[in-house]
Parts: C-alpha cells; structure tokens; sequence
C-alpha cells in the first residue's frame, strides 16, 4: 500500500531512526488511523520524481492509509500553489486555536440543546474538513484521493462525496453550497450557477480586496480599513446557509457576508470611499456597511450593540410567523467577536433571547484577539460557548476555518431556530490573520510565528483549494487567472470610487430626523451663509 | 441686575426708538424662524403638517365627544390601549409589565392584546432599549418601559449611539422610529436619589432623539400618541408624582398633541414662565400668587424638549421682556441652560431684566432636604417679584 509523506516526517523520521537501505522506523503514535497497538513500523522509503517520499507501512495488521497532501505555499503577491510535503499527517484528536489551545474534535453535528447535559470539559469542535482540504470523520475511514478524479458539475461532486463519505453523508446531502443555485450569479464570468465556486471565488474576492484597500489607507487615500485575513470561511460558508431575507447584525468584521449576498465591490469602495454613491450618504468611517436591499443592517462601530438589537428584530419575525405561519419564516443573525463577547448586551441579549424565545442565531467569530488582548485575558471559561447553556440556550461550535462545518451547522441552527423558535450559538473557532483595523500593528503584541503557523496551517482558502484541486476543479492556471481576475476587478472598483465626488452637502442636515425640525433648518442656513460668506472656506 | 452703564442708556431712549430697536432685532430672529416652517391649513390632522411645527393645530377638546376622569397612569393607560389597538405591531414590554406594571400603567393590557404583546423582559435596561432599536428596525411599534428615569443610564449606549443615530448613520436605509421609551421621571416626595432623577438634560443633548415631558393626564394622552405613533424614536418622561395626584376629564377619542410646540397656558403681559412637567403645578400656584399683586404672568408649558419650540417662547419673550425657567433637575447644564442662552442670544435686545433659572441646586437628590432642594412656589414668586423689580 504506498501512502505519501511529508518531507518533514521524512526528516523527524530518519532524525531519530538510524537508516539502513532506506529503511526507517517510525513512530506511529502519531497516525491515529493506523492501529495503536504499533509502537514502530518498518518503512520502505523511496523517493519519488517529483520530490514526494513514499513511504511504505508495513504492519500486522490491515493498515489504514495514511493521506498527507501538498501545503499551499504563499506566492510573494499573494497566490496560492500547491507544494507537496510539509505536513504531518495523522487524523488527529484535537485541535487548537489562540481560543483554546486544545479542543477535541467531532464528526457529528450535533447541536447540544438546553434540556441536554452540557459537555463535560471542553466543548468539542464540529469539523469536516481538515486542513488539508480533505473530508475526514473520527470514524478512521480515509478514501484515497488520486488527481485524476475530476469531477465536472457540483451534483456530480456531490454523489461522489456522498458515497465516500458515510459519515457526512446528511450534511453532505443537505449542504446548499453543494448545489447549483437557481438562479444565476450575476458574479461569476463563467459557471454561473456553480455555488461552491462562487463560495472559493468570493473568498477570494474578499481577500483581493482586503488587501488592496489595506494598502491604499497605507496610501493615504482612504481613512481606514478592517481585514478579514483567515476568516473568510466563516464568512462565506454561514452567509451562503442563510435566507437571504434573515437580518444581519454585524459587528465590523463580516463583509464577507454582505458580499455573498451580492454587495459589488463598486458598492463596498463607495462606502470606503465616502463618496457621493455611498448608500450610507458619507457620514460613517470606511467598513461601516449597510444595505437595506441586502437585509444587512448598517455596522456601528459601538461592540455587543448589535446583539440586542438582534434580539429584537427577531421578536418581530416570530410575531410575524405566529400571525402568518404559511409565510416563509425569517430569523436574525448577530456576528460579534470574542472581546464583543464580554460587552453587555452580549449578557443581556442572550438572556432576552433564551426567555423570549426568538428565532436567532449567535454567531460568535473566536478568532483569538481583540486588538490586542489575546483571549487569556478576556474569559477564563471554555471560550465563548460555555456560556450558551448557561443561558438556557442551544449551541455548537465549529472549526471556522472548515467552510463546510460551518455552513452545516449554520443551516442546522437555523432549521432548529426556526422550528423551535429558540435561539442557538454557534462559536467558530478561527484566527485573525491580519491586523485588527489599519490602526494596529500587531506585530507589536503576537508573534511572527504564531501567524505564519496559523497561515500555513489552518487557513480556510487554502483549505478549500486543496479541495477543490482534488476534484480537478483548480490547477495552477485557474488559480492564478482567478486571482488575477479578482483582484484587477477590485483595483478597477477602487478607482472608479475614488475618482467620484464627495455627497451632496445638503446630506448633511438630513436624516437625523425623519423630517429636518425647525432648528436643524437654521443652523443648516447659518452654514450656507457662512460658506457663501467665506468663499468656501469652512 | 442691570449693570450701571446700561440702566443709564436704556432709561435715554425714547420709547419710540427703544421699542424700534427691541423689534427690529427680535423680529430679524422671528422672520428666520418663521419662514423654516410651513403654513398650512388648520386641521385637526396632525399627518399634513409637517413633524415639529409650532404652528401645528391643537386637539379642540370639547369637539372630541365624551370624557373620562382620569388620573395619569389611567390616560397613560388609555394611551398604550389606543395606540396597540390601532397598531397590530405595537408590543409593550420591560420589567413587571405584564401584572400591570409598578405605577399600573400596562393595567389589563395583556388580558386584552396577549402575552405575545404585552411582556416582562428580564431585568436590563440597556437590553430594553436594544430590543426596542431591533424590534423598530424590522418595522414594528416598540413601546418599552425603563422602570425609572433613575435607571436609563444603563440604556445609554443604545440610546445615544444606536437610537438617535439609526437613521443618519444608515443614509435612510434603516431607522428606529417606532422606538418609544416610556420611564416615570421626577421629585415624588420620597424617592430620594434613586427614585426622583429628571434626566431630561442627558437626552436633550443628544441629536436624533425626540424628548417629551407631559404635565397632566389629558396632554399625556395626546403626546403619548403622537409620540408612539412618530417616525422619529421618542423618550416619554412621566412625571412619577402626578400618577394618583393629577385628575382631569380626558377624551374617550383618539387625538394627538404635535411634537415640538410648546403650549401657551395663560396669557400675560408682564412675565414669560416656562417649565414642564409636574413643575408647572407649582408654577401655576407661583402665578396666582403674583397675579394677587397684579403681576400678569403667562405661562408656558414646553411639552416637547427636544426637539424645542424656540419661536412660541421668543414671541412671549418679546412681548414680556422678561423670562424665568424653572425645572427641578439640576441649575448647573440643566435643560434652563439651553434655553435660556437661545432667548438672551436671540432676545438680548428685548430683554427688561436678566432671564431667571429657578432650578434644583448641583446636589444629588438627598432624600430628608427634598422640600429645601425643589424650586418651591416661594422660590419662584421671590423670582417673579425679582424680574419686575430689575425691569423698573
């Protein structure tokens, strides 16, 4: 049975084992998916052409395949390529996050209710997908993936994934990411109906245009700007397993979200810009999206408000589904970080929402930080999820850098939110790649390696790269012309914002009242007299 | 007191050319006001005037039919009642709602409109006021309850960075206008530094709000449904000590005091009075005991203090020449702050003698002094008499 192996195994291996032929000993503790009862086994070593090893496992037992795929090394603009070896490749038991340092993991979706016992210890993390871009359950069951399976349309990668994979075979089959939308994406130059493209490709979007637009504050040319470095997963994978009418409450971080529901990049530089098409009229800093077509409501920059406001809005839906339950049932969702989560209305508002009952979902982004303050110094409890029973309240939480987990458990909260009219909480567990906002630097408090392990390992674009290579979707040249694709499209986004006018001035009296009062008028003509008086000079 | 220099320049005018100068520059501020407002028909309809009109028409009481004699937690009462009939959206909600509230003012409101309706929510005000924002935003009435104005303060986050600034923020796209935030407000003889706050003053310097103060049961009723019904989110401060205390006959009807006028409660010539909320009973005493010295006071009642009919007291003041604010919050920035620098900016000229705040001291409301601590009748007859004095 020829498995593959990481250079760095090759290393660790003939490191520590004398080689005599080639043949080397290794440690198999660290192959949970072969059989433990191995302390060491007689490998084979044979170097490949292509700079692959391949190890050969020879045990009394039946062995279990041992995967170990290339790691996405970072290109120096960005791009992404496969580069084989590098990872040591056993399924294992735990994982780790800055948010906690050690979660088991689980296969199962399971939503844990408030009438059943909470996990004792540490919550476990519902995850499908690992870092390799690899569908992979505790049942030990590994499929041997060959780069000639190609599949060609996404049903046809479904049925595939479905038979392999037994053990997700309910979320594989429910998964709306893996089904061709009905109607077309207006984003997509081509497959316009190809959501788990769509899903990579925005996820790409997202970061041409983070990056762009983190450079151009670096320029001086717009004010400020938030990144979503590693988080793009959790963003695209839970947007996608909404209804496109549930409110969206965001805290600062999820324009993602907004742009799976089909902002344009137009439309987010126009914001960033303060400019004269700005849906927000100019009047908030750059990143402070709203889109009242969208169903997103406007982010303001005060942490935890959002929550309760949530909670609020979801009272109305529920109102709204008592009085008319053949109508389509909406719920709210509210995005907050691990610092928002010690904010009060985070008590407050999951308190409301468990003894009011309301159809939301908690979405809490665990990416390790609040600006500086890592999450040692913000809880003391098992991260952010511990708290839901607490409350009374449902929960899971989710490797968020696993957009298939997370879409599967968005879509399971919601069906349980809707059907029980009940809140759930669901924590995803990532990290914060980049910077909290252009005003930080955070190599001044985390370092170096820390987020080039995190980078390396764990990002979810990679993660769904390796994927979708697999199935022959992605090769270099698709990358490549995708993030090229993208990222002109975001440089031709941001200058046609930035060439635009400032808004009207007469915006600026406007709005604070439904209709400007008496008082407002004046000061609003004390300013034009003024103006006119000085030339303009303000 | 009129400095030295300007008793001996005033007193050389003519009469002609001092009541030239007086209207010349208060006209100049009227004219600015007048022309930001529109005219319109009168009408009972408050729908087709436009928010905030001090030319906006009164309810004409004896036309609306039958009456109640009720106190203010029952108008209140027959507010929400009226209010959450004509509103399938509208809910009510806060702490112990739902068995009829501390002051009764939620009474029978969930037997009639349901538990869906009408609520408890756990006890957090912030998360009242959130709920509210939320619930407004998805384009339902949200009437909660803070159950003291002592005890916004937790709620001020959502209410001055979410709520006033919903709309704005949000370029239109969003707003909050069916929020109204109900609290009792106000000395009520025992309530000390907990129970007696009026923090009117917090709120009005907040743009975006709206801030209403009632001084009776028939105008609560009628500003209670204006403010409800507004499509701007509302603070409706209710004043606690008038909630047994205070009986008129109210109208069984439906109608609607506007927003941003002030009422005109008696006519004088010799002294302009402004107060709001349980204040202007005492005011009304002050004012009956100077009019037994022939002092002729007109009274008036601010209602709406945010956002403030300036032009109603600037046409008083213009008449009278002499003003006094009187309100039981603190001197130090209360709202007579406010008000006072916009009369003596646009009335300097018409003035007779410096505008008078007769107001609580800068304490924290000490529950054995409350009697020393409030602007008494006594207080605000020695201002009354003050004013004249000056002006001679």
């Amino acid at each position: 049975m020829i498995v593959r192996s990481s250079q760095r195994w090759t290393k660790c291996c003939l490191a520590s084992r004398a080689t005599t032929n080639g043949m080397a000993s290794l440690n198999v503790a660290n192959i949970s998916n072969c059989d433990r009862s191995m302390s060491t086994v007689p490998l084979h070593l044979a170097r490949s052409n292509n700079g692959m090893v391949n190890v050969l496992v020879k045990s009394t037992k039946v062995p279990r395949p041992v995967m170990i795929l290339p790691l996405k090394q970072k290109k120096k603009d960005g791009n992404y390529s496969p580069v084989l070896g590098e990872r040591a490749e056993a399924m294992p038991d735990h994982i780790s996050y800055v948010g906690n340092e050690r979660m088991p993991i689980t296969s199962s979706l399971n939503i844990v209710k408030p009438e059943d016992d909470v996990p004792r210890g540490i919550w476990p993390v519902f995850r499908m997908m690992d870092e390799n871009g690899m569908l992979r359950g505790n049942d030990q069951s590994t499929p041997i993936f060959s780069s000639e399976l190609v599949h060609h349309d996404l049903d046809q990668l479904r049925s595939y994934l479905e038979q392999h994979h037994p053990l997700f075979y309910k979320e594989i089959r429910s998964s709306t990411l893996l089904y061709p939308s009905v109607h077309e994406y207006p984003d997509m130059p081509t497959q316009p109906h190809n959501t788990l493209l769509r899903a990579y490709r925005q996820m790409i979007r997202l970061r041409k245009m983070d990056t762009i637009l983190h450079n151009a504050q670096r320029q001086g040319r717009i004010s400020f700007y938030m990144t979503h470095h590693g988080e793009e997963g959790l963003l695209i994978g839970s947007a996608s397993a909404l209804n496109p009418k549930d409110y969206v409450f965001a805290q600062y971080r999820e324009a993602g979200v907004l742009m799976w529901r089909g902002f344009t990049l137009d439309q987010f530089c126009n914001q960033c810009f303060s400019n004269d098409l700005d849906l927000g009229k100019g009047r908030q800093m750059p990143v402070h999206y709203g889109c009242r077509a969208l169903n997103f409501q406007t982010v303001s920059s005060p942490l935890g408000t959002q929550l309760t406001q949530a909670v609020g809005a979801a009272y109305k839906f529920k109102l709204d589904a008592a009085s008319h339950p053949e109508k389509e049932h909406i719920i709210s969702i509210a995005y907050f970080g691990d610092g928002a989560a010690s904010c009060i209305d985070f008590h407050s508002a999951c308190n409301f929402a468990s003894t009011l009952r309301v159809p939301m979902i908690f979405f809490c982004r665990n990416n390790g930080y609040a600006i500086s303050t890592p999450v040692k110094d913000q809880y003391a409890g098992d991260g952010i999820i511990s708290r839901a029973p607490g409350y009374g309240m449902a929960g899971i939480r989710v490797d968020g850098n696993d957009i298939f987990a997370v879409h599967a458990a968005v879509q399971e909260a919601r069906a349980y939110a809707v059907q029980t009219s009940s809140p759930v909480m669901i924590e995803a567990m990532t990290y914060r790649q980049g910077h909290h906002s252009t005003s930080d630097d955070s190599a001044r408090y985390r370092a170096a390696e820390e987020v080039q392990v995190a980078t390396n390992v764990s990002d979810p674009t990679v993660r769904l790269d390796l994927f979708l290579r697999r199935f022959g979707w992605i090769d270099d040249n698709v990358a490549t012309s995708i993030e090229d694709e993208e990222r002109i499209a975001v440089l031709r986004a941001m200058e046609a914002a930035e060439a635009r006018p400032d808004p009207k001035i007469e915006h600026m009296f406007e709005d604070v009242y439904h209709e400007k009062p008496p008082h407002l008028v004046r000061q609003e003509e004390e300013l034009h007299r003024h103006l006119k008086k000085y030339d303009g000079q303000g | 007191m009129l400095s030295n220099i300007q008793r001996p320049i005033l007193a050389s005018l003519s009469f002609k050319k001092e009541h030239f100068l007086r209207n010349l520059c208060c006209r100049s501020s009227l004219d600015a006001i007048r022309n930001t407002t529109k005219r319109h028909s009168s009408t009972l309809r408050l729908e087709q005037t436009t928010a905030y009109d001090p030319s906006a028409p009164e309810p004409i009481y004896h036309t609306l039919g039958a009456t109640t004699k009720l106190n203010l937690f029952s108008a209140i009462n027959a507010a929400l009642r009226t209010a959450m009939t004509s509103d399938p959206t509208a809910i009510l909600f806060g702490e112990d709602i739902a068995f009829g509230g501390v002051f009764r003012c939620s009474q029978g409101l969930r037997e009639e409109f349901g538990e869906g309706r009408v609520f408890n929510t756990p006890l957090s005000e912030n998360g009242i006021a959130g709920m509210a924002v939320g619930y407004a935003s998805a384009g339902g009435t949200a009437i909660g309850e803070i159950q003291f104005a002592d005890y916004i303060f937790p709620a001020m986050d959502q209410i001055v960075n979410e709520m006033a600034k919903f709309r704005y923020r949000s370029g239109n796209q969003w707003n909050c206008g069916g929020v109204t935030l109900r609290a009792p407000c106000g000395a009520v003889g025992h309530g000390g530094l907990y129970h007696s706050q009026s923090p009117e003053a917090y709120l009005a310097h907040t743009p975006g709000l709206v801030v209403v103060v009632p001084r009776g049961p028939r105008c609560a009723k009628g500003l209670l449904l204006s403010s409800i019904r507004s499509k701007d989110p509302v603070i409706f401060l209710e004043p606690k000590v008038l909630y047994r205390s205070a009986v008129q006959e109210v109208p069984d009807a439906d109608y609607e005091i506007p927003l941003g006028k002030a009422e005109i409660m008696r006519r004088g010539t010799d002294v302009t009075i402004l107060g709001w909320g349980a204040q202007l009973r005492t005011l009304e005493a002050a004012c009956d005991l100077a009019s037994n010295e022939g002092i002729s006071c007109e009274l008036i009642d601010l209602r709406t203090i945010l956002p403030w009919d300036s032009r109603t007291i600037i046409e008083s003041v213009m008449k009278t020449g002499k003003l006094i604010v009187s309100h039981e919050a603190p001197v130090t920035c209360g709202f007579g702050a406010e008000i006072v620098a916009t009369l003596q900016q646009e009335c300097f000229f018409c003035l007779e003698s410096p505008i008078q705040r007769v107001c609580g001291y800068d304490l924290p409301f000490g529950l054995v002094y409350e009697k020393h601590y409030l602007p008494s009748v006594s207080k605000n007859l020695d201002a009354i008499r003050k004013v004249l004095e000056l002006a001679k």
